[in-house]
């Protein structure tokens, strides 16, 4: 308790830049990971086999990697701090995973909604957009949620490249106090204050929109 | 071109392959550990014994809930302070089969609630034992529903031990760091090269699942 009020400041931080990175990441994910669904989906031949190679390849890769790219390799070309390239790294790495929920969760909608939209004179982009992505993503709902569990997991990447996030400033109290067991508690405690009420409202939604269906 | 061929002499390449190694290792003692572990807890939170299931899934909703990067400098910074001191190679395989386990459990449970409860009861009604129903009747049956997100969550532990490099174990991610950071020009060579050997062992993983899917169905 002493530990927690000495370096509360530094918790707080850390417990500030977690969320945003998170929620940056949580943004930019949706709409890479809805853009690569799409692709994945074209008719195009050229274009589906691109939306997948990008998804295969991210799921496949460490995070740890693609962050250390950004940071070491592209951070050269294009200025940016740890937590800029930590954050980028995480959003591409999670949109890849928001991908494979999208799609599966377009695949999941009846053809008939698409055929009825276009039939009504809506164009192929507004049909999608309007009718078939709206149910598509209450389907995906619980997989979403999930993925954005693992995405405030995964945000201690950042205590790689100096991303100042919770687990970094749990690193740096760590170091200082000398007390490693309670410091480290403290950062899991902050954690599940994030991901645990996440969880129990995505138990209930995949209850409650099971019933729904 | 060139950096490539400078940074992956002979030398350096059979280092980073010593670590694959060592990810390699890692990864297969995590994935027996965490596979018996969790269909142990699995089962527990399945069977509803009163008191005991609620906390078993309660602790694991825990650990699932926690970044597992805490849980490797956990077990590898803080246990010594409570008197377990262990090698950063066994207290990674340890953080990793505890993680690993809880992820797993949640879902063999997933996999034994969807088998139908006739198969209980008709077992249950040719004179077998309920340890004889679980491993000869509900287990195989679960484990092929299980297979596809065992087998993404296998994939996903390969991936995640990169992260004991934050803890200093020699695996293959921590060696890439080490060659890079002889000379900066080797940063991507070395990055790409650690990207093709996560890639390959994990489409070996897949391969596998698809094989394994094959073969039960």
């Amino acid at each position: 308790m002493t530990l927690f009020n000495h370096y509360s400041a530094l918790f707080f931080s850390g417990f500030g830049y977690t969320i945003l990175a998170s929620l940056i990441a949580l943004v930019a994910s949706l709409i890479l990971g809805t853009f690569f669904a799409l692709l994945q989906l074209s008719k195009k031949r050229f274009l589906a086999m691109l939306g997948n190679a990008y998804v295969q390849f991210l799921r496949n890769v460490p995070l740890l990697i693609i962050t250390l790219f950004f940071y070491l390799a592209v951070a050269k070309v294009i200025k940016m701090t740890g937590f800029v390239s930590g954050t980028v790294a995480l959003s591409l790495y999670t949109s890849a995973f928001i991908a494979e929920s999208v799609r599966a969760g377009i695949l999941a909608i009846d053809h008939g909604q698409m055929e009825g939209a276009l039939a009504n004179g809506l164009s192929y982009g507004q049909a999608m957009s309007r009718v078939v992505l709206p149910q598509a993503f209450k389907v995906a709902l619980p997989s979403l949620g999930n993925q954005l569990i693992n995405l405030v997991k995964n945000s201690s990447i950042l205590a790689f490249v100096g991303g100042l996030d919770l687990m970094y400033q749990g690193n740096l109290v760590a170091a200082s106090s000398f007390d490693t067991f309670t410091s480290y508690l403290v950062v899991g405690l902050f954690y599940l204050v994030l991901t645990l009420p996440l969880s129990y409202v995505m138990q209930y939604l995949e209850e409650h929109l099971q019933e729904s269906r | 071109m060139t950096d490539f061929i400078n940074a992956l002499t002979q030398d350096n390449l059979s280092y980073l392959l010593q670590g694959l190694g060592i990810t390699v290792a890692v990864s297969l003692l995590s994935i027996i550990i965490s596979l018996i572990l969790g269909s142990v807890v699995g089962i527990v939170m399945f069977e509803k014994i009163p008191y005991f299931s609620s906390l078993v899934g309660t602790l694991n909703n825990i650990v699932r809930n926690l970044p597992l990067l805490l849980i490797i400098f956990f077990s590898y910074f803080a246990l010594p302070q409570i008197g377990i001191r262990l090698p950063v190679f066994w207290s990674t395989v340890v953080a990793m089969s505890f993680f690993e386990a809880a992820m797993l459990s949640e879902i063999i449970r997933g996999g034994l609630d969807a088998i139908d409860k006739g198969q209980f009861e008709g077992a249950r009604s040719t004179g077998l034992s309920n340890r004889q129903t679980m491993t000869h009747i509900i287990l195989p049956q679960a484990y092929k529903k299980m297979i596809p997100p065992l087998i993404s969550q296998l994939i996903s532990l390969v991936k995640d031990t990169s992260l004991a490099s934050g803890v200093v174990l020699a695996d293959l991610t921590f060696r890439g760091q080490v060659v890079y950071a002889q000379n900066s020009h080797f940063i991507v060579p070395v990055l790409i090269f650690m990207t093709f050997c996560y890639f390959i062992v994990n489409y070996l993983l897949s391969l596998l699942a698809k094989h394994l899917d094959r073969l039960l169905a």
